[in-house]
């Protein structure tokens, strides 16, 4: 298998793609519309990329995923992989491989026979499929665990028997639906770096979905945002993370977002008063800092360097790890991080007056 | 069983007819919730009605001249004959009945209310009414049966094989209904799981949905059996009642009760043990489900 880590040259770098190397990969235009709901998320992802899907409950992710697998019907768009048609492909005919989000291993059935399962109904003899089954089984670490029964498996340990249940069927696109949401939290960790070295082996397609921002970006290469059934923004996860465009993502990176005018390095910000930046720009622009970049004070600083000051109230707090954050409303609405300690010197308590200073440094402006 | 009893005595001096509410109290310490009256007596009535019969049965049964009784060849006929027909009955409930049940769970057509109505109907209709609607389906002069008589030169009425199209009739509703429920508690997403995999919906079904649904079907086959083999009324109707040949166990005790009662009660009492031990057999799954 080849490192087909980076998306621009994924296509040269995988073994087996066609000829036409233009045609290799995903390139999906879906439109699922259910009642009031509509889907319109365009997708193009080369043989070798990890895409997530990113955005929040309902926004259309799962949808997406199972139109992807030919679960739920297309009512509009394309879907072409490797330069096929697949729109009209039932999902049994789709070179397509899924994990749910709750694995669905047959019960009835080994982990062995799990795995076996896809090559079976693609026609290999029992032995043959069973072999298959097993080095896949073998290949991700579960050599012990062949004859197990599903209930017997722990959460890891299921995850990677429905991963090789899904790659062995040798599919062109991979599909991961939350595949780490019903790990508990240390579990989590090592599945998660276990699934991106999987991952990164994998030489076609993938597409994962996920409301996880660290999943997703631990795990993809490019990340998707969804938001009501709309792509909102995509990029490179440290691009989204350093450049949020919408309120979802910016809480999701644990950003404060704003949307003003620039004029030079002061923005005129939507939300009320104005901001000085780093950067200089011109015309709509986008404002972001992190809550650790913000200083509270009870009383106004005298002699302090930071231009952007405002005066606000404290509307909640709420513990965050060793770190609590401050839910400020007032001139600017932002959230504010700070340690317990500080914290108590100055005494904070919802409906207390503070102000608000963050150094022009630590803001970054972008164009909208 | 245990009941709550007043254990106060007689209590002679309460207001009969007072306007105090009577209540039976439960044994001390009983969390003070007291059965009334008026759903204790007609409940207590109700229980005597159920086993009352069953232990006359016993009773009254010939112990004695039993073991002669049960040896002679016309029970042994009748018993062969109920076992095989309600068998094959439920068999072929299980043929039909089972991908029945699936379309009814799992595809949505139009008219879908109307055909799971359909399906239930026989468990309501009375068992003569399907005999006779059977012999104008199957009869020699029956829409079907014509057809079959002229083209095959098959006809069913009056055979054995008459007897098993009456007992399935007749039960293979209790097969579909239940095979049904069970198909709709399962996950259909294992099937789209079985799909993703390249799995057609038919091997989904044979490969992932009846192992899943398994406890349900063979609950639902044993319902359907045990309703095949006190089928009297359909059985009657369409199949007649030629000893060797469409004479069941029920038919033989409800004839044997106007030659030979000892017979009848020794014949009841076979079918009463044959009952016993299917409610044994699913003791686990629906006795324990109160």
């Amino acid at each position: 298998m080849t490192e087909p880590r980076h998306a621009s040259d994924a296509s040269a770098a995988t073994p087996d793609v066609r000829a036409d190397t233009s045609d290799a990969g995903l390139d999906a235009h879906l439109v699922v519309e259910r009642g009031t709901f509509r889907l319109d998320v365009a997708l193009r992802v080369a043989p070798g990329e990890v895409v997530a899907l990113l955005g929040p409950n309902g926004a259309g992710k799962t949808t997406a995923l199972r139109a992807l697998a030919g679960l739920t019907p297309l009512t509009g768009g394309r879907l072409r992989l490797d330069g096929t048609a697949l729109e009209r492909t039932p999902p049994e005919s789709r070179p397509v491989g899924v994990v749910f989000q709750d694995y669905l291993l047959f019960p009835h059935l080994t982990a062995l026979d799990n795995v076996a399962f896809g090559p079976r109904c693609q026609g290999a003899s029992k032995a043959e499929a069973r072999a298959q089954a097993a080095e896949w089984l073998g290949r991700l670490g579960l050599a012990e665990h062949v004859g197990a029964k599903p209930r017997r498996l722990s959460g890891g340990q299921a995850q990677r028997v429905a991963l090789a249940r899904a790659l062995a069927t040798r599919p062109r696109l991979l599909l991961l639906d939350e595949p780490l949401a019903a790990l508990d939290a240390r579990t989590r960790l090592e599945v998660r770096a276990q699934l991106r070295r999987h991952l990164a082996e994998f030489e076609a397609v993938a597409v994962l979905v996920t409301h996880d921002p660290l999943d997703a970006m631990v795990l993809a290469d490019r990340l998707v945002v969804v938001e009501d059934g709309r792509v909102v923004q995509e990029g490179a996860p440290s691009d989204i993370a350093r450049r949020p465009r919408t309120d979802y993502i910016a809480q999701l990176v644990g950003l404060n977002l704003y949307r003003g005018e620039a004029d030079g390095h002061a923005v005129q910000l939507d939300a009320g008063p104005s901001i000085t930046t780093t950067e200089a720009l011109r015309g709509p622009v986008f404002v972001a800092f992190p809550p650790s970049s913000v200083t509270l004070y009870r009383e106004r600083p005298t002699g302090v360097s930071a231009r952007n000051l405002w005066a606000c109230e404290v509307a909640g707090l709420e513990t965050h790890g060793d770190q609590i954050r401050a839910d400020l409303t007032g001139e600017l609405p932002l959230a504010a991080d700070l340690t317990t300690v500080a914290a108590a010197e100055l005494d904070l308590h919802p409906g207390a007056a503070v102000w608000a200073a963050v150094k022009a440094t630590q803001t970054h402006a972008y164009p909208v | 069983m245990t009941f709550p009893v007043d254990k106060s005595g007689a209590a002679p001096d309460t207001l009969r007819g007072g306007p105090r509410r009577r209540r039976v109290r439960t044994g001390e310490g009983a969390g003070g919730r007291g059965v009334p009256l008026p759903l204790l007596v007609p409940a207590l009535l109700g229980l005597a009605f159920l086993i009352v019969p069953l232990i006359a049965l016993l009773v009254r049964a010939p112990w004695r001249s039993l073991p002669d009784l049960l040896t002679s060849a016309e029970v042994w006929q009748a018993l062969r004959l109920s076992l095989v027909c309600a068998t094959a009955a439920t068999a072929v409930s299980l043929v039909i009945g089972v991908p029945l049940a699936w379309l009814l769970a799992r595809v949505e057509f139009p008219g879908r209310g109307l055909v799971r109505a359909l399906v239930t109907l026989p468990l309501v209709l009375p068992p003569v009414v399907g005999g006779v609607a059977l012999l104008m389906a199957l009869g020699r002069n029956g829409i079907v049966g014509k057809w079959l008589d002229s083209s095959f030169g098959v006809t069913l009425p009056f055979t054995t094989t008459g007897v098993v199209i009456a007992e399935a009739f007749v039960a293979m509703p209790f097969l579909v209904i239940s095979v049904e429920g069970t198909l709709r508690a399962a996950d259909p997403r294992y099937e789209e799981a079985a799909a993703t995999l390249g799995a057609s919906r038919f091997t989904a079904f044979r490969r992932v949905t009846l192992p899943l649904i398994a406890p349900g079907i063979a609950a639902g086959a044993v319902l359907a059996w045990a309703r095949a083999l006190g089928e009297f009324g359909a059985t009657i109707t369409f199949a007649g009642n030629f000893p060797g040949r469409t004479q069941t166990m029920p038919l033989a005790v409800y004839l044997a009760l106007q030659s030979d009662p000892e017979a009848a009660i020794a014949l009841s009492l076979v079918l009463l043990a044959v009952s016993v031990a299917v409610l044994a057999g699913l003791r686990d799954r629906w006795m324990t489900a109160g």
